[in-house]
């Protein structure tokens, strides 16, 4: 059987359907998994994606991007090929690709995880031949801890900082890992939840498709009446020693990344705190759910490609990597904030 | 344990000696008395040899977590510490556990010593399937003998000396030399005379690094000036006609001089003396890669004692007839240090030698100090008692300048720590005709930025990748700057340098222009020909760039 889909120098294409899957390059009909800009990207002249992404993607590829949205299951048929969108839980409306040729059904992964996360729809397996994985967090030293001790942790430090009249400034993504903090820490903390602007025109994309979220303030009006040093801030990894920081003063500094589980990271962040908090898989994510597809082939992209290939080769599984332009979560660069 | 552990992540994740001090001081006040002294013990930096082979250890946790034997190696060059990717790889147990330090390391680590791999085993399993995450680390750490957490012994001092309310001056010589990690020992370091170790040696005084220009520090006649040696500082505490040699990492090194202690033991019952143990024959000091040899060697043969004599230059007197005389000044210190030691002054006992001059003269004789065998010159306020530690302001060190060469970087392994996964531990070669010949490893210098650049290039213009290490395509040059070069068997270039660091990126120089060997050749001052029989295991332990980080 000839291979669905395939890498060429725009992306992830398939030739049946004539469409690429979040491709690097602009083409002619792009299916999009999720609104990061790794995956998500401007110039192309039709866009798929799942409904629950719009108001997110409309923020990242503007008001005015032709962008059609679909809900998750919902069967699109187009040259031939059956085309759904199923929950990839990483953030807001992500989404597994499946495409269904004469029978062959392939499914590319985009950026998932499994486990619980209130603001976006849980990973769901989808039964397929081919399963194109990502592999972020491909090495069994990643292994999430449960989201209640993670809650603890968070607003243990916060609680500390506000005791300290130090403001509390959490930095992670400001697309999904922001508004997943947010939810996390909930109306439980001891001051206000303060937003950077960038993290703050994503929250608002949530509410709009209709995820509970706690009350939070821009930064940008200024301080609270009770002033900075019993808030939580909100801000992307970017803002990090930049000027726009100083404004609240002696602040503890914490990183939320899936990256913090190691201490040489942690350290070369040089955050006052670390807190491990990924939208990826785990290494025990990714093997439950390559195991949930019952694909008799996998194929590795983005992270520990080699490694994770390797593992499944071994324990019998037809494994190989497949290069592409994805980078699941920057180690340490700053995001992409704006398309 | 829990305790414990949590004081290790408080001092890890600060780095504000506030913050240090007073976790310290909340753990001792709180801390049972055995658990207490075992934490100084680890503290203090001592270190239990439990002979329990890193191959072992990765087999049984490959085990335990269900991954082969590469994949283990996979994720420690991703963490790069041991202790951690055993504490990441194995699955956490139940985590219920209750009991203290004390315990752990008396009950399960120290059987881990001279114990049959399979009896090693067990107690690794039990650990690591009781002891909660953050505990499980620390005992890692223990286990694999990499137990460092940033606090000096100052620090350490300090806290438990805050801790107990007592002076800090009395906890810091009550924790020179040997004592035990008894529970009894929280109390030893508060009373006024406990019976402490009438040998042990006095916390020593340590200079820091000349900054200012001369003209700061005033009068020339305020100033005693000598050679700084390039040997191992020692102190030397002469009780009852015996003298017990004490190095700065308070280790007893007297069988290892047998015949500086022989003289020693003439000095009058009371002396402690501090000084530099250096290579010494006929009148003339030899390099410190001489006096290598005697390092780290407990079998002192006639051959090397004949080979490579050695000899104490003493400095300074912190003791005389059992009255301690560091409160007085050093001119007055220096005048009785004359007296005690002149006559037994010989080949294996010397007087450090009072440098004479004005200011421009003492420059002069500074940028000479190679020919005398020494760093550069020490300068001591002669009004100035012996204080203890590292305090700044009146023993300054002023080294000569560090010497450069330009080299080619040919290889790259990934660090560990604060740097691990990336690309930080650097090899560079010199030419040798046609072909590149490795000569210093160096790590630090580069600034974080820079530090990343390099990591991206290496990655992505990488040669050959044996594990950890990486080959490198010889294009990019950098300018080393080192404190000494020698003579070196063991390296294919023939020589070493010492404490090499990088200073520059020199990022107009193509490969061709670095230096030749010729060039580091001709920087080697003329040493005594040896007989060289055989080379000591670690080439400079002791140096800052060596080894240990």
């Amino acid at each position: 059987m000839g291979d669905l889909l395939r890498v060429t120098a725009e992306g992830l294409y398939c030739e049946a359907g004539d469409f690429f899957i979040d491709p690097w390059r602009p083409v002619d009909r792009a299916i999009i998994t999720h609104g990061h800009s790794d995956h998500a990207r401007t110039g192309s002249r039709h866009y798929l994606a799942c409904a629950d992404s719009l108001p997110v993607l409309r923020a990242r590829l503007g008001k005015d991007a032709p962008i059609e949205g679909v809900s998750y299951g919902h069967k699109v048929v187009h040259n031939g090929v059956t085309i759904s969108l199923h929950p990839a839980g990483h953030i807001l409306g992500s989404a597994q690709v499946r495409a269904e040729h004469r029978g062959d059904v392939w499914v590319a992964s985009g950026d998932y995880k499994d486990g619980t996360d209130p603001t976006c729809a849980p990973f769901e397996p989808v039964r397929c031949r081919v399963f194109i994985t990502e592999s972020t967090f491909g090495l069994p030293i990643y292994r999430w801890r449960h989201a209640a001790s993670l809650r603890e942790e968070i607003l243990g430090w916060w609680r500390n900082c506000a005791a300290q009249g130090r403001t509390a400034v959490l930095l992670g993504y400001s697309l999904g890992k922001a508004q997943r903090l947010l939810s996390m820490v909930g109306g439980d903390g001891p001051g206000p939840i303060i937003e950077h602007g960038a993290v703050a025109g994503m929250t608002a994309a949530y509410r709009e498709a209709g995820v509970a979220l706690p009350p939070t303030r821009p930064a940008g009006e200024g301080a609270p009446p009770e002033g900075w040093g019993r808030c939580l801030v909100l801000a992307p990894p970017s803002a990090d020693g930049s000027p726009w920081m100083r404004k609240f003063g002696d602040a503890s500094v914490a990183f939320a990344s899936g990256w913090m589980q190691v201490r040489g990271s942690r350290r070369r962040q040089a955050a006052d705190r670390g807190f491990v908090v990924s939208d990826h898989a785990d290494w025990p994510g990714l093997l439950a759910s390559i195991t949930a597809t019952g694909a008799e082939r996998v194929l590795v992209t983005h992270g520990q490609v080699s490694v994770l290939s390797r593992y499944l080769s071994e324990k019998g599984v037809d494994a190989a990597p497949l290069a592409t332009r994805w980078t699941g979560e920057a180690d340490d660069a700053p995001e992409a904030e704006s398309p | 344990m829990r305790d414990f552990a949590a004081l290790y992540q408080g001092l890890d994740s600060s780095t504000r000696t506030g913050d240090k001090v007073a976790a310290l001081e909340s753990y001792f006040r709180e801390a049972e008395p055995a658990d207490a002294a075992w934490a100084i013990h680890f503290l203090a930096g001592r270190r239990p040899r439990l002979g329990v082979k890193r191959g072992d250890l990765r087999a049984w946790a490959a085990q335990a977590a269900d991954v082969p034997d590469w994949l283990f190696d996979e994720c420690h060059t991703a963490v790069g510490d041991m202790a951690e990717t055993l504490n990441l790889v194995v699955p956490p147990g139940d985590g219920a556990e209750e009991r203290g330090l004390a315990w752990w390391v008396e009950e399960r680590l120290m059987a881990l010593a001279g114990a049959a791999p399979a009896d090693q085993r067990a107690i690794m399993l039990e650990a690591w399937a009781r002891l909660p995450f953050a505990e499980r680390f620390v005992w890692n750490k223990l286990v694999t003998g990499a137990f460092r957490v940033g606090v000096s012994r100052g620090l350490l001092v300090r806290g438990v000396a805050g801790a107990l309310g007592a002076p800090v001056s009395r906890v810091d010589e009550r924790l020179m030399g040997d004592w035990k990690p008894v529970p009894g020992l929280l109390g030893q370091l508060c009373v006024a005379d406990s019976g402490a170790d009438p040998t042990a040696p006095r916390p020593f005084f340590l200079a820091s690094p000349l900054v200012d220009p001369l003209a700061e520090l005033g009068d020339r006649d305020g100033w005693q000036a000598e050679w700084k040696w390039d040997g191992i500082r020692c102190q030397a505490v002469c009780r009852q006609g015996r003298a017990h040699l004490w190095s700065r990492g308070e280790e007893l090194v007297t069988d290892r001089f047998p015949e500086v202690a022989g003289v020693l033991a003439r000095l009058p019952d009371g002396t402690v003396l501090d000084g530099e143990i250096v290579a010494r024959r006929d009148g003339a000091i030899l390099p410190f890669h001489d006096l290598q040899r005697r390092i780290g060697r407990t079998a002192v043969t006639r051959a090397i004692l004949r080979d490579v004599p050695v000899a104490m230059i003493a400095y300074d007197l912190l003791c005389h007839a059992g009255e301690d005389s560091r409160a007085m000044p050093l001119a007055d210190r220096r005048a009785m240090l004359e007296r005690v030691v002149l006559p037994l002054s010989g080949s294996h006992l010397i007087l450090s030698t009072v440098l004479r001059g004005d200011w421009p003269a003492l420059e002069a004789l500074r940028s000479r100090a190679a020919e005398h065998m020494a760093e550069g010159i020490m300068l001591k306020r002669l009004s100035s008692p012996y204080r203890a530690g590292r305090v700044r302001g009146d023993w300054w060190k002023w080294k000569v300048d560090p010497r450069v060469i330009d080299a080619v970087l040919v290889m790259s392994r990934r660090g560990s720590g604060r740097r691990a996964g990336l690309f930080t531990d650097h090899t560079f070669a010199v030419w040798k005709g046609n072909e590149l010949v490795p000569v210093a490893s160096a790590y630090s210098g580069l600034d974080d930025k820079e530090m990343r650049e390099l990591d991206g290039i290496i990655r992505s213009s990488g040669l050959e990748q044996f594990g950890p290490v990486r080959t490198v395509r010889p294009e990019h040059v950098f300018e080393l700057a080192f404190e000494g070069i020698g003579r070196s068997p063991r390296h294919r270039s023939g020589v070493a340098l010492r404490f090499p660091r990088i200073s520059r990126w020199r990022r107009d120089k193509p490969p061709a222009e670095a230096d030749r060997l010729e060039t580091l050749e001709a920087m080697i001052v003329a040493a005594p020909a040896i007989a060289r029989k055989e080379t000591t295991g670690e080439l400079f332990p002791d140096w800052p760039g060596a080894g240990g980080r």
